[in-house]
């Protein structure tokens, strides 16, 4: 074919598809060029089969006409982090040649628009190069239009044709997207996936082979960590949020605002943050469990409302998608930075809960938690997610909703007497009564964050201050004896203890099977209990002789990061340290491993 | 959400029920100074609620942080504290989430129109339904006399010992030009009028704004004399021939000086914020006959297979 240019790297014979588990495959170009919905036919057709799925995407931080990457990694085996480097990168642009090339692996594929990409000899050796013109064919498959509309489609069937898929799953995928909108809409898609699918040649057709997976596998469904935490809320009853745009937690708000009302639900888009938060916590005031949330700034501008919330012991879920700070930041890039502020952000004393979700359906579990933890002790609930798996996409075991999904009815059914603050109830929380309820001894609450006696009376007495204090402190130290004991990954003893949270966990765990494989032994452990934190993890500390805290934030003046600081405060443990990333990327299982080791040279050197 | 009960015929046993007693419905003693006008708002809110016949219960009381916003701890209903500014975004998603309740919220002017300016103009154009009622003194009473955003130019305060010169706030042409669909300006000085302005105000379908004069004795003493006829002011109401939907008519009258009139200046009928989110959620739900929510969300859920 005269289209096609190829270049021989060194990676053998290609006359035999070669068999492999996975494949990571990088996509890059512009953001108009609709590259992420390529990465979501992929990711809805692997969960469709019995392939995982994770894909990792990044939006550049120009809104519009910006470099755009899209890189998905397929596998029949359990996908747990998004890929190092690409096996295969599909290069639409010159500045997506020239910036990502060194992004593949050795003896990678690289297949190029040779409409807009002139390739570089030095790299002409080095990895395998085929050269389609996919704009000129596009724009002949769907009738001669220059637009550059359906390139990605037609990316998508040389994909498809390139690694075998399901091309019927695939043009009933492309059908459920399309068929909606006009017939010549969806004519056009087909055409240009159907051309990409027969764009044959020996060089691409037959290169790799994708095994299937092996034991079947129930259903699953396919979608992003923000689309995960906004259908866990839902699943979890809640039926009111308020929130204000900020990147990248606005898809969570679009989607309750979109989706809450087939529940009976609203969610309020407000003027700024503070409404937001204030808005959430007055519908949970009024009976059920509200939400807001943001990341960045955001975030800060609801503190003074959480301690609000605390103080008067009012149900709240926050979600935090945290992205890099301070300040703008960088809005669309990852961090781990906002521990802190989820943990001790506003003046006082004012303990909440602290939860950090790691993967996508980690997203959905972790917001119900969130939603029953916040009901039952009466309390604001953070759940940490992070850029990264925000904007993911993965496939999992399809829940079983109808165990899973919450109605709670709102109970205004009268009492004889009650005390919002009853301090009679232990270490345990005291529940509220929702106006509307009447209180047959004619005593009414009032919730308030003046410091207030057990009718929500505002009182300055010392003692009642000492007692309302350890009401609030001490209901948490009652959740962290529910909480499961966290679970160590490899021996349960040994030299060294790798400890992460949130999105961390799959690379981590990741680096761990790998330095294992390599003879290294060394043990890993995820928290997902931030505060409070599981009981149990000095006894586990106790038995590795170090323990470092691998996180995306910075080590600070100290040398260790936010978790590292909480586990060093409450363990008084100078044996945990610090592993930190302040590059707002994603950790790679090859970098932790390059640092763990390091670092291990490092002591041993200085031992 | 759904709870549909309402005001007017409320549930249970409470059309048996005999109204709330002035008694039942007192609390703590109020902590104000002695002769602080707020008392005459508190009054005026007791005397209310019977009037209504609002189910003990039902009573909702909202406010921020400021001497007026300590007015729940003095009723014995259902109350709530809040931060300083933001009373009505608490208490719009009381509202909205809880069609059942008519929710009231008090607070003062700087928590109104300072700290809380941008929640007031967003809550009055989206006229989420509820009352407002703002005692406003025309300086901060709980910090001890500085400065607030209606404080007339002159005033001599704390922040501001030479006089202020920042020009002040008029709440009535912000509540109209931030779209109010009822703003109305009593004075505790005349309990009766303010009893009047509150009971149209709990009528009206929307936001309704009060804007109350309510003099801080202790420190602007003597501020609203030339308002108060057992003074030797004028208590001016409202040209017999306004019509209160005359948006420009109301902009006149409200740029008087001061003591301007007291009345009504502006009602308009716009659907709320309330009725609006609730025709979404109508629209939403037809679709789904009535299944359960497991359902609805599997069927979501059966598109991302
Ligand atoms: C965030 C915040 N800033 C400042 C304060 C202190 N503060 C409490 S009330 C108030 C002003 C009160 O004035 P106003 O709202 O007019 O109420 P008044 O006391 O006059 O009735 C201020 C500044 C606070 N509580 N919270
Ligand atoms: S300081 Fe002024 S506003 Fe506050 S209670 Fe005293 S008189 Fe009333
Ligand atoms: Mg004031």
């Amino acid at each position: 074919m005269s289209e096609t240019t190829v270049s021989e790297a060194n990676n053998g014979s290609n006359s035999q598809p070669s068999n492999i588990s996975e494949v990571t495959i990088r996509l890059a170009g512009n953001s108009q060029d609709g590259i992420q919905s390529i990465g979501g036919f992929l990711a809805r057709l692997a969960g469709r089969s019995e392939r995982d799925v994770m894909t990792m995407m990044t939006i550049p931080s120009t809104i519009s006409g910006g470099a755009s990457i899209f890189q998905v990694r397929l596998g029949s085996g359990e996908v747990i982090s998004p890929g190092d480097k690409a096996d295969v990168l599909f290069a639409f642009y010159q500045h997506s040649y020239d910036n990502h090339v060194n992004n593949l692996t050795k003896g990678g594929v690289l297949v190029y628009d040779s409409d807009h990409v002139e390739p570089c000899e030095e790299w002409l050796t080095k990895y395998r190069h085929i050269g389609i013109a996919i704009s000129s064919l596009t724009v002949e498959a769907i009738g001669g239009t220059a637009r550059d509309k359906g390139k990605n489609i037609f990316a998508l069937g040389l994909i498809a044709g390139m690694f075998s898929l399901d091309t019927a799953k695939l043009e009933r995928l492309i059908n459920e997207r399309f068929g909606s909108k006009s017939k010549s809409i969806l004519k056009t898609a087909m055409d240009a996936f159907q051309a990409g699918c027969r764009y044959q040649s020996n060089d691409i057709s037959n290169l790799f082979r994708l095994a299937r997976g092996g034991a079947e596998r129930s259903n699953q469904v396919v979608m992003s960590g923000n689309e995960a935490i906004g259908y866990g809320l839902i699943a979890a009853g809640v039926r009111f949020g308020a929130g204000y745009p900020i990147t990248p937690w606005s898809d969570i708000m679009e989607l309750l605002r979109r989706e809450l009302p087939k529940y009976g639900g609203s969610f309020i888009q407000c003027e700024d943050e503070i409404a937001s938060v204030s808005m959430a916590i007055g519908a949970s005031y009024g009976g059920h469990v509200a939400v807001t949330g943001s990341s960045g700034p955001g975030i800060s501008l609801k503190t003074e409302a959480i301690g609000w919330a605390v103080m008067a012991e009012i149900p709240l879920v926050v979600i935090d998608v945290q992205r890099g700070g301070p300040s703008t930041g960088l809005p669309t890039d990852v961090e781990q930075s906002d521990l802190n502020i989820a943990l001790y952000g506003g003046h006082g004393d004012s303990p909440r809960v602290v939860l950090a979700a790691s993967d996508v359906e980690d997203c959905f579990y972790t917001a119900i938690e969130a939603v029953n933890i916040a009901r039952k002790y009466s309390v604001p609930v953070f759940v940490l997610s992070d850029q990264a798996i925000a904007t993911r996409i993965e496939a999992f075991n399809e829940p079983d909703l109808k165990t899973i999904c919450k109605n709670v009815e709102l109970d205004l059914s009268p009492v004889p007497s009650h005390k919002p603050y009853d301090l009679s109830s232990g270490d345990g929380p005291s529940q509220h009564r929702a106006p509307g309820t009447r209180i047959e001894d004619g005593r009414y609450p009032v919730v308030t964050g003046l410091e207030h006696d057990e009718w929500g009376h505002p009182s300055g007495d010392a003692a009642n201050h000492i007692a309302m204090t350890k009401k609030r402190r001490n209901k948490l130290k009652t959740l962290a004896d529910e909480l499961p004991a966290p679970e160590v990954y490899g021996a349960d003893s040994g030299d060294v203890l790798l400890v992460g949270w949130g999105s961390t966990k799959g690379p981590l765990l990741e680096a761990v099977e790998e330095l294992g494989n390599n003879g290294d032994a060394l043990s890993a452990l995820h928290i997902k209990h931030i505060n409070p934190l599981p009981n149990g993890l000095d006894t586990i500390f106790s038995r590795f002789n170090s323990v470092y805290v691998i996180e995306m934030n910075d080590g600070g003046v100290y040398g260790y990061g936010q978790l590292a600081g909480v586990l060093r405060a409450r363990f008084a443990d100078a044996r945990i340290k610090g592993i930190n990333k302040t590059a707002a990327r994603r950790w790679k299982v090859s970098e932790i491993i390059e640092r763990v080791k390091a670092r291990l040279e490092e002591e041993a050197a200085t031992a | 959400m759904s709870d549909t009960a309402t005001m007017e015929q409320p549930t249970q046993d409470a059309g048996e029920r005999q109204p709330v007693t002035k008694k039942e419905i007192t609390a703590d003693n109020p902590t104000w100074c002695p002769g602080c006008g707020d008392f005459s708002v508190l009054s005026i809110y007791y005397k209310l609620i019977q009037k209504r016949n609002i189910p003990h219960e039902s009573v909702s009381t909202v406010a921020g942080i400021g001497c007026s916003s300590r007015f729940p701890y003095f009723v014995q209903a259902h109350g709530v504290h809040y931060i300083h500014g933001r009373a009505l975004s608490f208490a719009s998603g009381l509202s909205i989430s809880r069609p059942d309740l008519h929710v009231f919220t008090f607070g003062g002017d700087g928590d109104a129109f300072s700290i809380g300016g941008n929640h007031f103009v967003h809550t009055a154009r989206k006229n989420v339904k509820m009352t407002y009622l703002v005692m406003d003194n025309f300086v901060y009473g709980l910090t001890k006399k500085q400065t607030s955003p209606t404080s007339p130019l002159g005033f001599k305060s704390k922040t501001d010992n030479w006089g202020a010169f920042d020009q002040p706030i008029n709440p009535m042409k912000l509540a109209i030009s931030a779209g109010a669909t009822f703003v109305a300006r009593a004075s505790h000085t005349n309990p009766k009028h303010l009893l009047e302005m509150m009971d149209a105000a709990m009528d009206h379908d929307g936001f309704s704004f009060i804007e109350c004069l309510s003099e801080c004795t202790e420190f602007f003493a003597g501020a609203f004399d030339s308002s108060n006829p057992r003074k030797g002011g004028e208590f001016k109401l409202m040209p017999e021939d306004h019509d209160p939907t005359d948006e420009a008519a109301a902009y006149a009258l409200a740029s008087e000086d001061f003591p301007g009139r007291f009345g009504i200046f502006y009602q308009i009928q716009r659907p709320t914020k309330n009725a609006l989110e609730a025709g979404v959620i109508d629209a939403a739900q037809g679709k789904f006959e009535g299944k359960p929510d497991s359902e609805v969300l599997q069927a979501t859920f059966n598109l991302m297979k």
